[in-house]
C-alpha cells in the first residue's frame, strides 16, 4: 500500500522511539484524543515500545463511544417503526441502548442497513419514495462534511423522505472540559489528525494559552504517532508551550475552509451530552432550524425519551483519562466485547475494546504477578 | 407411458406447462416435474452409479478397518456468483475441505438444494456444472441429493447443503486437540481473498477490485503433505471468522499458546488496501481455499516443500509456532517488535466509522 507502508516502516519507527528515549528525563502524561489513534497504538503495540516515563491515556475521541444512551434509544425507536429504512455506520449497530441494539431491531424485522456514506442513504431515499430513510449522523468534525452534504443533497433533490438523527461532537470543547477538571492529569495532547484536516488547528492556540499545555497535531500511522509523541515530549522537556503540527502532509493551520463553510451553513453549535461524561456546553453540532425538515428528532416523536446511563460502567472516567480500562471491576467479567456494558467496549475504536482485544494477556499477567 | 401418447378416456385436464425456463413450486412437489428436474439437471451432471440407481439412499462400500470422516455444511451466499467462484463450487469445496481436515481422503458428497420459486433454470444449471467441475477436481462423487422449492421471496435464489464422507488412513490422528508446544504453524497462502471478493461482488466496496475468491478443494494438497510427514498434528481451513478465529479455536482445543509473526502473514496488496479503507482486519476476513497446518518442528521444511509443489500450496509460509503459555491465547509479534493479543471475532465483522 503506497503512502501507507512508508509510515509503518519498523526501522524508522524504532529510530524515532530511540529519539524519544534520549529526550525524555521524567514522567509525562499524554492524551491521544482520537479513537483511531488509540486503535493504532494498541494494534501496533506502540505503548509497549515507549520508555516507561511516558504514559498514554486514551481520550474521548471515539464517536461511537460518546454517543449518549438517550440518543441510541431514540435511534432504536425510530428504526423499529414500520416504513423506515434506518441507515448507520457499521460499528453503531452493536452499541447497546436500554436493553437492545440495532441488530435486535433488525432481527425483529426493522429495516436497518449499514452504509459507508450518508450519500448512500440519500440514494436509498430516492429509490424508496414510499419509505422514510433516516441516517444516524454521528461523529466528530471528520464526518461532518459528508453528513451536512447529505442534507444539502436531499434538499437539492427535493426529498421529503430523508432525515438525519444528529449526534455530532467537537474536539475543542472536550479538551477544554478535560483540562478544566480538578482531577486532570494530562500534560500534553496529541490532537486528532483527521479532525484537523477538516478544521485546521486555529481553535487550539486559545486553549493552549489558557491552560499552558502543549498540543501536537498527530496522524494515525505508527510513524505519525511516534513523531507526534516525540514532538510533544520535546516541547514538554524544554518547557515550551505551543501548538505544533506533526501531520503536515494532511493538515494546515486553516483547514478545509469550503468544508467549514458548508458545515456552518447546516449545523450550529449546541449543548451535547457525552456518554459517560455528561453535558458539555456547546460541545456538539445540531441542525439549524431552517433544516428542521431533515431533522429526525423533529420528524419522529422521540422527544419524550430520556434515559439514564448504566451505573456499573466507568466509561466516563476512562474517556477522561482518569482510569484505565482494567481499573474497572466489570472489565473482562460482566463487560466483554461479546456482551458490552458500555460503549467503550463496543466500538473497535473504544479504549476498553482495544484493551480487551489486544491487551488482555499483558493485563492478565500483571494481575497474576500482583 | 410416453407423454406423446394420446389416450383420451373422457375429459382430462391440460398437462402442466413444463416450466423449463425457471423454477416453479411444482419442481419441489415430488411429482413428475420434480422427477424431471432431478433427471435432467442433477443426475445427468453428477453421473455415477450410486446416484443413477435412483434409490432413496446411496449404497457405498467402505474399506474395512478404516475410520470415516463425516461433515456437513450449509451454504448461503449473496451474490450466487462472485469473482473466482459461485455457490456451487463453494458447496463442494467447503465440505471436501472440512472432511479432509482430519487427514481423510474425501470420497462422496450429498447435496440438498433449497430453490426459490422463479430461479432461472439456466442459473441452476450453471451452479450444477460448477459443482460437478469442483467435484471432479477434488475426485469426489455426489451420490445423493434432495430438492425443495420455497415461495418467491423466501430464499436468496438457492441454498445448498452438502454432506461429505471420507476415509481416514490408519494411524492418522489429526485434530484441533493435537497442537503441541514447539509445533511450527504453516499457512498455505494469502488471507482474506474470499471475504473481500464477495464484498466486492455485492458492490459494497465502493471501488473496483480485481480480487478473486480463493475457493478451492484442498484435499490433494493435504494428500501431498501427508505423503511426506507422519507428524502433522492439526489441519484446519480458516473460513468464516478468518485466521484469527481459527487459531483461537485451536489454542483453546489444545490448551496451548500460539505466537504469530505479523510480517510473515501474506495478505494480497488489494485485500490489504480494501481492509484499510473499510476498517477491517484481514486476520478476521473469510478464506475458502486456505489451510493452516501445525507440524512438528523437524518435519516443517519437508511439509513446506511438498506444499510448494502443489497448485494450492505454492505460496505456503511459516507464520508462527506453538508455545506452552499463555494457554488458549493467540499472540502476534508486530513488525515493530511489540506483542499483542489476537482475539476471536466477537460477532459480525463491522466496518469502523473513520
Amino acid at each position: 500500500m503506497k503512502y501507507v507502508n512508508e509510515y509503518r516502516d519498523a526501522e524508522l519507527v524504532k529510530g524515532v522511539i530511540e529519539e524519544i528515549r534520549r529526550t525524555v528525563t521524567r514522567p509525562w502524561v499524554l492524551m491521544e484524543i482520537c479513537g483511531g489513534q488509540t486503535h493504532a497504538i494498541v494494534r501496533h503495540g506502540i505503548d509497549q515500545l515507549l520508555p516507561p516515563e511516558i504514559e498514554l491515556v486514551h481520550g474521548p475521541g471515539c464517536p461511537v463511544c460518546v454517543t449518549p444512551l438517550e440518543l441510541i434509544d431514540k435511534a432504536l425507536t425510530i428504526a423499529a417503526q414500520p416504513n423506515v429504512i434506518f441507515c448507520s455506520y457499521g460499528d453503531m449497530l452493536r452499541v447497546p441502548g436500554s436493553g437492545r441494539d440495532l441488530f435486535s431491531i433488525k432481527a425483529q424485522g426493522g429495516d436497518v442497513r449499514v452504509v459507508y456514506s450518508p450519500l448512500d442513504a440519500v440514494k436509498l431515499a430516492q429509490q424508496n419514495p414510499d419509505k422514510q430513510v433516516v441516517f444516524f449522523a454521528i461523529g466528530f468534525e471528520t464526518t461532518a462534511p459528508p453528513n451536512v452534504m447529505s442534507v444539502l443533497q436531499a434538499k437539492r433533490l427535493g426529498l421529503t423522505n430523508f432525515s438525519i438523527l444528529v449526534s455530532h461532537v467537537r474536539v475543542p470543547p472536550a479538551i477544554k472540559a478535560i483540562l478544566s477538571s480538578p482531577q486532570n492529569r494530562v500534560q500534553g495532547f496529541l490532537l486528532a489528525g483527521h479532525v484537523s484536516a477538516v478544521m485546521g488547528y486555529w481553535e487550539y492556540p486559545p486553549l493552549m494559552e489558557e491552560f499552558k499545555i502543549p498540543m501536537v497535531v498527530t496522524g494515525f500511522e505508527p510513524l505519525d504517532i511516534v513523531q507526534g509523541i516525540l514532538k510533544t515530549v520535546q516541547l514538554l522537556e524544554t518547557g515550551k508551550v505551543e501548538v505544533a503540527n506533526a501531520y503536515s502532509r494532511a493538515v494546515n493551520f486553516d483547514g478545509n475552509l469550503p468544508a467549514q463553510k458548508t458545515i456552518n451553513q447546516v449545523f450550529e453549535e449546541v449543548d451535547r451530552k457525552w456518554r459517560g461524561i455528561g453535558m458539555i456546553p456547546m460541545s456538539g453540532w445540531g441542525l439549524r432550524p431552517e433544516f428542521d425538515a431533515f431533522n429526525a428528532e423533529k420528524r419522529f416523536d422521540v422527544g419524550a425519551i430520556h434515559t439514564q446511563e448504566s451505573p456499573l460502567c466507568i466509561a466516563g472516567q476512562i474517556l477522561q483519562g482518569l482510569k484505565k480500562p482494567h481499573d474497572c471491576p466489570a472489565f473482562g467479567k460482566e463487560c466483554t466485547t461479546e456482551n458490552p456494558l458500555g460503549a467503550t467496549m463496543v466500538s473497535s475504536e473504544g479504549a476498553c475494546a482495544a484493551y480487551y482485544r489486544y491487551g488482555r494477556v499483558d493485563m492478565h499477567q500483571q494481575v497474576e504477578q500482583s | 407411458m410416453s407423454e406423446e401418447t394420446v389416450n383420451i378416456e373422457g375429459a382430462v385436464c391440460a398437462p402442466p406447462l413444463p416450466h423449463g425456463e425457471q423454477i416453479v413450486m411444482g419442481h419441489g412437489a415430488g411429482g413428475r416435474m420434480s422427477h424431471q428436474l432431478i433427471q435432467k439437471a442433477f443426475v445427468s451432471a453428477f453421473q455415477n452409479p450410486a446416484l443413477q440407481a435412483g434409490d432413496d439412499a446411496a449404497m457405498l462400500q467402505p474399506m474395512p478397518g478404516m475410520q470415516l470422516s463425516i461433515s456437513t455444511d450449509a451454504h448461503v451466499v449473496m451474490p450466487l456468483f462472485f469473482p473466482g467462484g459461485d455457490i456451487g463450487k463453494l458447496a463442494v469445496c467447503g465440505t471436501v475441505n472440512d472432511v479432509a481436515m482430519l487427514g481423510a481422503k474425501p470420497l462422496y458428497l450429498t447435496a440438498g438444494f433449497i430453490l426459490e420459486e422463479g430461479l432461472p433454470m439456466s442459473t441452476l444449471q450453471q451452479v450444477i456444472a460448477s459443482m460437478q467441475a469442483a467435484a471432479e477436481e477434488a475426485g469426489v462423487q455426489i451420490v445423493a441429493g434432495d430438492t425443495k422449492v420455497v415461495q418467491k421471496g423466501k430464499a436468496d435464489g438457492l441454498y445448498i447443503t452438502t454432506a461429505g464422507v471420507g476415509l481416514i488412513p490408519n494411524g492418522t490422528n489429526i485434530s484441533g486437540t493435537q497442537a503441541k508446544p514447539g509445533d511450527v504453524i504453516i499457512l498455505s497462502g494469502s488471507i482474506g481473498d474470499h471475504g473481500i471478493a464477495v464484498l466486492g461482488a455485492r458492490g459494497e466496496l465502493g471501488f473496483e477490485s480485481t480480487i478473486q475468491s480463493d475457493v478451492a478443494p484442498l484435499n490433494h494438497l493435504i494428500e501431498a503433505m501427508m505423503n511426506t510427514s507422519r507428524n502433522i498434528h492439526v489441519l484446519r481451513d480458516p473460513t468464516r471468522g478468518g485466521l484469527a478465529t481459527t487459531l483461537n479455536e485451536i489454542a483453546t482445543q489444545s490448551n496451548v499458546g500460539i505466537m504469530l509473526d505479523e510480517k510473515t502473514i501474506p495478505v494480497h496488496p488489494d485485500v490489504a488496501s480494501a481492509c484499510e479503507m473499510l476498517g477491517f482486519d484481514a486476520l478476521y476476513v473469510a478464506n475458502e481455499g486456505k489451510l493452516v497446518a501445525f507440524v512438528s518442528h523437524e518435519d516443517a521444511d519437508v511439509v513446506l516443500k511438498a506444499m510448494h509443489s502443489t497448485r494450492y500450496g505454492e505460496d505456503a509460509v511459516i507464520i508462527g509456532e506453538v508455545t506452552t503459555t499463555p494457554k488458549g491465547r493467540v499472540l502476534l509479534k508486530t513488525s515493530f517488535g511489540s506483542t499483542r493479543v489476537v482475539d476471536m471475532l466477537a460477532g459480525e465483522m463491522l466496518p469502523r466509522i473513520c
